[in-house]
């Protein structure tokens, strides 16, 4: 890991896609599927990120499974200072920890509406950003 | 099971001048620590038998504690680094307690340093977080933002404003006030908090604490040993951990932490209630994280914490003083070692300036936190 001039990590802005547990949950993405590992034992969702075993019975048997993209928004912030440079033009900007419906939950970005318009308690529904090299699950207020 | 309350004690302590040291490296604010130490507790490092610290985060190292023994001329029969962010400084002091019970050491030097204000190159790599590649992708970088959840959940919750976060703040700030050794002086007014920008909503600038450099360490050894050093010793009470989640993906809650059950340990072992504390140096990363853990920490009720803060009843002369150094937010951010050193000067009732003495000091409480507001480590001391 890189540093910067005050011997801290440097901060990055893009998903580490190797990540040998993580590698389906990115690929399934890029076919604008949000997708979690469900128990094979006991049922439940694994949650994020991505593991070997069942954080809930230690199950090392799981299958890959398409959520409804639909969840909650548990709390919600606004970034006013940049900490990358990517988002020197994007503050004031939304991030927001979303309970998923089945189980599980993202840090990711309610979009679609002023960040001051997003509440807690708020329904609201995946949506896929491609870039180039890869595709991050956002959400938007349902309508 | 052994109650180890009151078995060992807290004999010598030392800090650094904190802020920016720009004359200062890593290593050297370690070595400038364990030094006021040693000559505090007035004992040579050839006595000292055991050492435990925390690694650089800018250069990991597969054993800092064994080489950081060596330079100081210490030959260990004890060391290891420990790992849980802020609350890292208390578990030290947790750790050499149970070495010093098992027989393992009996002199144990607890040093924690940071130079996080000003360049210090190294040859190393930096420690990670663990989790970043889950939360960055999305544009959250920082501390404040985990805090600020926690803090945007606790209004939801409660009602909470950011008005009343600003207590914490103005309170400690002047603390620091009368802390010669304190980064920011000036006292701050409901005006000035209210008017900083805003960093991460809804947390403000003077919701924040410091980027410092800085170190503190404190000589632990057993309640009979502690008799022969010159200060007066401060004795371990009660000690308590509680780690209730790892990132922000699997907290359960975002406004009860691990203070709840770290105290109730901690209490347990002392025998003693929230109620039979003086003094409360808290951690305080954020004005959030004090008010949260003073509700963990059964001082008011879940979600009373915004009316617990105002009146006076955390400043000096009131109910409990507050962080009587300056805390985090003031004083310096060292992950909360200068906690730790603050209790113990109150505790031996001399050597803090006499405006900023509680009392009649005999118990207080210290607490740690630290990760995505995931490890939580608690301390009871008294005067002997």
């Amino acid at each position: 890991m890189s540093k910067d001039e005050r011997g801290r990590a440097t901060r990055r802005g893009q998903p580490f896609l190797e990540e040998p547990e993580a590698k389906p949950f990115w690929a399934n993405l890029r076919e604008h599927k949000l997708t979690a590992q469900r128990c094979s034992s006991c049922q439940k969702i694994f949650g994020f990120p991505p593991q070997s075993h069942c954080p809930h019975c230690l199950s090392n048997e799981f299958k890959w499974v398409e959520l409804s993209g639909k969840g909650k928004v548990y709390s919600h912030i606004a970034y006013h200072r940049a900490w990358h440079p990517a988002y020197q033009d994007k503050v004031p900007y939304n991030v927001s920890l979303v309970d998923l419906e089945e189980g599980g939950r993202l840090v990711t970005n309610v979009v679609g509406c002023a960040p001051e318009d997003v509440k807690i308690g708020m329904n609201v529904e995946v949506i896929f950003e491609d870039t180039p090299d890869f595709t991050l699950p956002k959400f938007q207020p349902v309508k | 099971m052994t109650n180890l309350s009151g078995k060992c004690a807290i004999v010598g302590m030392g800090e650094t001048v904190v802020g920016k040291r720009p004359d200062a490296t890593t290593n050297s604010l370690h070595l400038e620590a364990i030094k006021a130490c040693l000559d505090d507790a007035g004992i040579k490092a050839s006595q000292v038998d055991g050492l435990l610290t925390n690694q650089p985060l800018n250069d990991a190292h597969r054993s800092y504690a064994t080489k950081l023994s060596h330079m100081a001329g210490i030959d260990p029969l004890f060391a290891t680094d420990l790992a849980l962010g802020g609350a890292t400084p208390i578990a030290m002091v947790q750790s050499a307690v149970m070495a010093i019970e098992a027989g393992m050491a009996t002199t144990v030097v607890c040093v924690h340093a940071r130079k996080r204000s000003t360049v210090d190159p190294s040859p190393g790599h930096p420690i990670r977080r663990g989790d970043e590649h889950w939360e960055e992708p999305w544009g959250h970088f920082a501390a404040a933002g985990g805090h600020a959840f926690a803090a945007q959940r606790h209004m939801y919750e409660f009602g909470t404003t950011s008005e009343d976060l600003a207590h914490v703040a103005i309170s400690t700030r002047y603390h620091a006030s009368l802390n010669k050794n304190a980064t920011l002086r000036k006292p701050m007014t409901m005006e000035d908090h209210q008017n900083s920008r805003m960093i991460v909503a809804p947390l403000r600038l003077f919701d924040c604490s410091l980027e410092s450099d800085g170190g503190g360490a404190v000589l632990v050894t057993s309640a009979e040993r502690a008799r022969d050093f010159p200060k007066r010793a401060v004795s371990i009470l009660g000690m308590g951990q509680h780690h209730p989640h790892w990132s922000l993906l699997d907290a359960p809650t975002l406004t009860t932490l691990g203070g709840k059950k770290s105290s109730e340990t901690a209490y347990r072992m002392a025998g003693l209630t929230p109620k039979d504390m003086q003094f409360a140096q808290i951690y305080d990363c954020f004005t959030i994280t004090a008010m949260i853990t003073l509700e963990d920490y059964g001082f008011c009720k879940k979600g009373e914490g915004k009316d617990f803060v105002k009146n006076g009843r955390i400043t000096l002369g009131g109910q409990l003083p507050l962080n009587t150094h300056g805390g985090l937010l003031s004083q310096a951010h060292l992950e909360g070692q200068l906690h730790i050193t603050e209790a113990v000067k109150q505790l031996r009732g001399n050597e803090v300036e006499p405006e900023r003495q509680v009392p009649n000091a005999k118990v207080g409480i210290v607490s740690g936190h630290g990760g995505s507001l995931a490890m939580h480590a608690t301390m009871i001391l008294g005067a002997l």
